[in-house]
């Protein structure tokens, strides 16, 4: 074509042609299955957070009439926001799960407002209604296994002292290192716990020098809020002393020195949620549980745990499943000795306030700075 | 257990002790095989992508032959192949060592996340310990100076190759192809080869420092297993000045210090645990700012290498 011959005229008819084609509401690929997207921050078999997610996409596999696309390793940045574009137009995809915190602000409240038709379900965001109603939060409150794991930890350590390795002193892994500590305490008065935060989700080397850490300062029961718990598991049971899982069951991994576990049980949760999104029912946009709405689960004991300890262990579990009780109590103090709950009947599981923790229980020994 | 809290502040000392001989044990034997391939006067920056993936083979033969030593001998085997790759290549006219690294350690990572999927979930054989500490009844210090056979192994090296690169024919013609390749061949040299030769050493040695993560400390095999120690490693020659001896302390320094936040923290001393992780780094950009001089190239900087020239 030779561009020198083009008219004023024809110029502008072919400007308005492309602009108007451009205008045209974009066509989605047509797909026959109701297509949902998982989109993980790391390996989908990590023996930990990924893969509790995982196990929920692979149970919303097994549903007819339903299409699974995932996508592991992407980074809590704008290629995430890219994957999830991508899903929406290239796989037709109607509901996401991008499963990372650091996906929702601000990478999902900047996609969801341009695809008001697709779902995004976001684990542990906190959705507050002036956010785009095509967006859900849901998380469970798995401090309250964490809390289970405290009391096996507080009944078995000999030299009571406890160990944490932490991630990030961010809410949610605080809430956990609180509950764990408290729950060893209401068995074990002596009980403190020592944390050392590692500083970043998936730091091999640093985990496992961190568990080195805490058992050469003298604790015998390690657990952990990392994204892969692999390294702290194996790290503690070749120094011989027990140990309390997260995310998943590591009970392979160190079958002599594994207690129990706290665990997401996301193969429930998910495939109710595509159940309902393909009726076109409505998900609630803030969605929380424990252990009585089926979101959280304790890795069966270890054959070490006795049959006292065990027991102690399942009425923890039976008053959650009864629904009324409160692990964070009124009068609470934090490791400063500043009151952090007011005297009173404390704050129940649902209540937001716990979802901006910012300090350490009396018992932990450690600082969030 | 002995009463850990009459300990008191030692416990940091000896944890970053035994964090040193831990840790250091893959940017040992990394910086020594980077070091010899950068004194023929080559720059191997995919020495990350070879620890990934020789870490990954390592973990897999040991998991399928049940022997670690043989995953040991495959890391260190992949580590040579990788290395080959990047002299051959490189030989080729006009190529850039620093891009083809760069290329090379991006195919070495994400080849090992590809195959190594498989390898996440299951248990294989690690390399086994030499007590050292028969002699002590602190659980600390006893486990403090179990120590593994590779570390040992690059204990003997670091020496071992000072020697070789100053007193023998092999480490004379070496050093001159790195500080001048026109020497070598009027020498009657071939430079591509003496440079493959040394990076696929030097390959070897990074191979065995990615079995050593896989199959020792850490030792399981996941995505994250490196987080960067091969390019820390790579970083760690220039801080060391080319000389095997000062990658050894130097290696041992980088160790202690990952050992040392966690340390603290265990005495009750939390403020700046990231600060304490980005001591060396800062510490290897001092020495960088305090030696560099716009007059002459760093002392000990091989004259062939790109970053210099």
């Amino acid at each position: 074509m030779n561009f020198d011959k083009l008219s004023r005229r024809q110029v502008l008819g072919g400007t308005a042609a492309i602009a108007l084609a451009g205008a045209l509401p974009a066509k989605r690929a047509f797909a026959a299955d109701y297509t949902v997207g998982f989109i993980y921050v790391g390996s989908r078999d990590d023996y930990g957070y990924n893969q509790a997610h995982a196990q929920g996409a692979a149970a919303v596999k097994k549903m007819s009439g339903v299409k699974v696309t995932e996508e592991e390793n992407v980074p809590e940045t704008d290629a995430v926001e890219k994957t999830m574009e991508s899903m929406i137009n290239l796989d037709g995809a109607s509901l996401l799960f991008p499963t990372s915190f650091g996906y929702f602000d601000p990478h999902i409240l900047r996609v969801a407002p341009k695809y008001p038709d697709i779902r995004f379900e976001h684990a542990a965001g906190l959705w507050v209604p002036s956010m785009p109603k095509n967006i859900g939060s849901y998380f469970g409150y798995i401090d309250e296994a964490q809390y289970v794991n405290g009391i096996v930890a507080g009944r078995m350590t000999k030299t009571n002292k406890l160990g944490f390795v932490a991630a990030k002193p961010i809410p949610q892994v605080l809430r956990n290192i609180n509950a764990f500590t408290l729950a060893a305490i209401s068995v074990n008065p002596k009980v403190t716990t020592q944390v050392i935060f590692t500083g970043d989700w998936s730091m091999p080397v640093k985990e496992a020098e961190a568990t080195q850490s805490i058992v050469n300062a003298g604790a015998d029961v390690v657990t952990m809020h990392v994204d892969g718990p692999k390294t702290v598991v194996e790290t503690a049971s070749r120094r011989g002393v027990y140990v309390c899982g997260y995310h998943c069951n590591q009970a392979a991994l160190a079958p002599n020195f594994y207690l129990t576990g706290a665990e997401w049980d996301w193969e429930d949760l998910y495939p109710k949620f595509v159940t309902m999104a393909m009726k076109g029912e409505k998900i609630p946009n803030f969605y929380r549980g424990g252990y009585k709405e089926g979101l959280v689960k304790s890795s069966p004991y270890g054959a070490m745990v006795p049959d006292a300890v065990r027991q102690q262990a399942d009425a923890a579990k039976a008053a959650f499943l009864s629904g009324n009780f409160v692990i964070y109590k009124g009068g609470l103090k934090d490791n400063k000795g500043n009151v952090v709950i007011p005297a009173g009947p404390g704050l129940v599981q649902t209540d937001i306030k716990l979802e901006s923790m910012s300090y350490l229980v009396d018992g932990v020994i450690g600082s969030t700075s | 257990m002995a009463d850990a809290s009459s300990l008191g502040f030692w416990v940091v000392p000896i944890a970053v002790l035994g964090g040193a001989v831990r840790v250091s044990t893959p940017f040992l034997f990394v910086s020594l095989g980077e070091c010899l391939t950068e004194r023929s006067g080559r720059i191997n920056l995919g020495l990350e992508g070879t620890l990934v993936m020789s870490a990954m083979v390592g973990y897999g033969v040991s998991y399928v032959s049940g022997s670690p030593w043989l995953g040991v001998l495959a890391a260190a085997l992949t580590g040579a192949v990788l290395g080959a790759v990047h002299a051959v290549i490189c030989g080729l006219p006009k190529v850039n060592d620093i891009a083809v690294g760069i290329a090379l350690m991006l195919f070495g990572i994400g080849l090992a996340f590809f195959l190594g999927k498989p390898l996440i979930a299951p248990k294989a054989n690690i390399l086994p310990a030499i007590d050292f500490g028969w002699w002590t009844t602190i659980p600390q210090l006893h486990d403090a100076l179990k120590i593994n056979v590779l570390f040992l192994l690059g204990v003997v090296l670091a020496p071992v190759l000072v020697w070789a690169l100053r007193s023998t024919r092999w480490g004379l013609v070496l050093r001159t192809a790195g500080e001048s390749a026109d020497a070598a061949r009027a020498m009657g040299y071939s430079v591509n080869r003496i440079r493959l030769r040394a990076t696929m050493t030097g390959g070897f040695l990074a191979g065995i420092g990615g079995s050593f993560l896989s199959l020792y400390y850490p030792g399981n095999w996941n995505e994250g297993l490196s987080s960067g120690q091969g390019i820390t490693a790579v970083a760690l020659v220039i801080f060391a000045r080319w000389n095997p001896m000062l990658c050894f302390w130097a290696s041992l320094l980088f160790g202690g210090a990952a050992a040392l936040g966690p340390a603290l923290q265990s005495v009750q001393i939390t403020w700046g645990y990231h600060l304490f992780g980005a001591a060396p780094y800062i510490l290897t950009l001092a020495i960088m700012i305090v030696t560099c001089s716009p007059k002459r190239t760093l002392v000990g900087a091989p004259a062939e290498l790109s970053i210099t020239k």
